[in-house]
């Protein structure tokens, strides 16, 4: 135990600042202003995998790290789309998966958010529309923003993320 | 071995030593068991259609042997309903993989388990993606079917659906668990949600493209898929790869291995209710990470692997960063590895939890890093060395307890391994450039593609068309064949420690599902 803490206080607070946002979006739509009302800087978001690599997966993970501390300012992961006021959506939308991401999307009350990580949930990527695939996130369920990359960096994504809300 | 089967036998271009040995049902059957009284293991298993060139059907089996790879085509008549024997009787691993042939390719093995396995009624019934004559961008509305899950019966029993969608940051598959109040009796797995038609779209590519696509088959493989597709087609092209991209590569991949081993080890700590375990490992990890960054050019290494070598040489400062970064990792690693092992909370929940026997893992085909943690020991990069590993000697880890606590030694085994690996890299490298160009491919061809990915060996098959196309692509994960391994270690123990067990094998949807 004393090891641990002896560790902890050691490697000290490694949390980097959040990143600054482009200047506010005008165009940014009046659920945005209900979301940031309701909610202050206190966010739950739902990740859904319609389809992807498992790369984006690995970057919205690392969110999570002491680096970027999404917790910090008020951002959580949430296990239940119910809970949640954003969702965060990877991949191409694949055929099997468009059903399951349909019905995550409807579970969510309003106002809610979406935002499509990657180059695959932003316009399909390389895997393009096919038998299997539906391509970008916005032909199944309606998007408010898109961050690109493959995958793209977290501080990308948590940028998106302050976007939307701000 | 398998000598008496010879007649028909080709070398194969390949990284590893390979032969193509063409025969008819009763010797595709014989050689299957042979391989498997000798020791042998099932890599994968997939079909072709060519019915444009001779009207024939065709499936290949590739094992791994002692004396390298073989692969067994068997061709059958392009009729109405082409079948084949099934190999589930040696190797129980190739029934997922007969039923997606069938799936893709309309091609039946004769095994009695004919439920769709890829195919969740996104297309019809009667259309087959993979056939020459399938329109690849037609899209059809999804129609859910209904999957026949087995049942179990009993007082008390009662099933647990989990997913597509899961509670975390993860991908997506489902569970149906069987149990009795807390105890699992049964689970059962139904996977393909992320099947994204991959080996179609491949068939869309030029040859020089198939790489890019190739590492995004499982992002977290990107260095092994792509270097396995580029293996194949180097071999194929005879294209001779400079000795200092060689080395780049397996640096890449050692760095591959070790962020996801940095990222599993967290991750167990924090199924195991200890956090502090993921904010430290998950440190490691995104250092790590900004090193590749600072060394390669990117995070996660997409794009770095390209036909002929690698897409950019290291910076000039490069050596002095990954020193010191390896020396961060060690001494993280040892201290964390003394914390996990004298913590008794996190070893009451490793140990004797998830259990795969040596002799069930042997039986299920298990391979890459969950065979070793049940005591069998392959490494590839140690059994059969494809350069430059063939002058790095990997020393392979094993642990004979088959729990949870093996899969994570082994994971801390390799690291260190890993860091040995990288620094011998580092400090040798060969002078010269990183990539040569390669010649045009001649249509007709196959090549095999093998590397050891931090999971298991990743394999891809390549067949070559006219003007430098893609005929067929079949990339393999080894998640295949120890998804079931999941289904028998979750025996008898709780339902709340499944994500701790299934996060120790931590395999691929994506990479199973393409």
């Amino acid at each position: 135990m004393i090891k641990t803490l002896v560790q902890i206080v050691r490697t000290g607070i490694l949390t980097e600042e959040a990143p600054q946002v482009a200047d506010a979006d005008l165009a940014l739509s009046e659920i945005h202003e209900s979301i940031r009302r309701t909610l202050g800087r206190a966010l739950c978001i739902r990740h859904v995998d319609a389809g992807s690599c498992n790369g984006c997966e690995l970057e919205i993970q690392a969110l999570n790290n002491p680096y970027y501390n999404l917790e910090g300012i008020g951002i959580k992961f949430v296990a239940s789309p119910r809970h949640a006021d954003l969702l965060l959506v990877t991949g191409p939308v694949s055929v099997n998966m468009e059903e399951a991401l349909k019905r995550t999307f409807d579970a969510i009350s309003d106002p809610k958010l979406v935002v499509a990580v990657g180059d695959c949930g932003t316009c399909g990527g390389i895997f393009g529309k096919s038998y299997a695939s539906r391509g970008a996130v916005a032909d199944v369920i309606p998007v408010n923003h898109s961050v690109k990359g493959c995958p793209p960096a977290p501080v990308a994504i948590l940028q998106a993320i302050l976007q939307v809300i701000r | 071995m398998i000598r008496e089967f010879q007649h028909g036998t080709k070398a194969l271009p390949s990284n590893l030593p390979c032969r193509l040995i063409k025969v008819g049902a009763v010797e595709w059957r014989q050689i299957a068991q042979r391989v498997r009284t000798d020791g042998g293991r099932l890599l994968t298993l997939w079909g072709a259609d060519d019915r444009d060139r001779d009207g024939r059907y065709r499936v290949y089996a590739a094992y791994l042997n002692a004396n390298g790879v073989d692969v067994i085509e068997h061709e059958m008549d392009g009729g109405a309903r082409p079948v084949y024997p099934s190999l589930c009787e040696f190797f129980p691993s190739s029934l997922r993989m007969e039923r997606t042939v069938f799936d893709l390719l309309g091609i039946r093995s004769m095994e009695p388990d004919q439920r769709g396995w890829l195919r969740h009624g996104g297309w019809s019934e009667s259309a087959f993606p993979l056939r020459r004559d399938f329109e690849s961008n037609s899209q059809s509305a999804a129609v859910s079917e209904p999957y026949p899950f087995v049942q179990v019966e009993g007082d008390g029993v009662h099933e647990i659906p989990v997913g597509p969608v899961h509670a975390g940051t993860i991908e997506p598959g489902h569970f149906r668990f069987s149990v009795v109040g807390e105890k699992v009796l049964r689970l059962e797995e139904r996977l393909g949600y992320t099947h994204k038609g991959v080996e179609k779209r491949f068939e869309q590519l030029p040859l020089e493209e198939g790489h890019r696509l190739a590492a995004r088959i499982s992002g977290d493989s990107a260095v092994a898929y792509s270097w396995a597709y580029c293996a194949a087609l180097e071999s194929i092209t005879s294209a001779d790869c400079p000795p200092r991209a060689l080395q780049l590569r397996a640096l890449a991949l050692e760095h591959e291995r070790m962020a996801n081993h940095l990222g599993d080890l967290g991750a167990l700590g924090n199924d195991a209710g200890f956090a502090f375990g993921l904010t430290h490992f998950s440190r490691m990890k995104e250092d790590l990470l900004r090193t590749n960054q600072a060394c390669f050019g990117a995070r996660y290494l997409m794009d770095f692997i390209v036909p002929g070598g690698v897409v950019s040489d290291l910076p000039a400062h490069a050596h002095r960063l990954l020193l010191d970064r390896y020396r961060t990792i060690e001494a993280g690693t040892a201290s964390m590895r003394n914390t996990y092992d004298n913590h008794a909370g996190v070893q009451d929940r490793f140990r004797e939890t998830g259990v795969l026997s040596p002799e069930l893992a042997w039986n299920l085909d298990a391979t890459g890093l969950a065979a070793r943690a049940s005591g069998i020991p392959h490494d590839l990069r140690a059994d059969c060395p494809w350069p430059p590993y063939d002058k790095l000697k990997p020393k392979v880890s094993t642990q004979p307890s088959g729990d949870v606590a093996a899969r994570a030694a082994v994971r801390f085994d390799e690291i260190v391994e890993s860091l040995r690996i990288c620094r011998a890299l580092a400090g040798g490298l060969a002078g010269g450039s990183v990539r040569n160009a390669i010649a045009e491919a001649a249509p007709g061809l196959l090549g095999i593609g093998v590397i050891e990915a931090w999971r298991g060996p990743v394999l891809i098959a390549l067949e070559t068309g006219p003007g430098g196309s893609i005929r067929r692509c079949h990339p393999h994960d080894p998640s295949w064949q120890n998804w079931p391994l999941l289904e028998f270690a979750i025996l008898g123990n709780l339902v709340p420690d499944f994500p701790l067990i299934n996060k120790s094998f931590n395999l691929s949807y994506s990479g199973q599902d393409v």
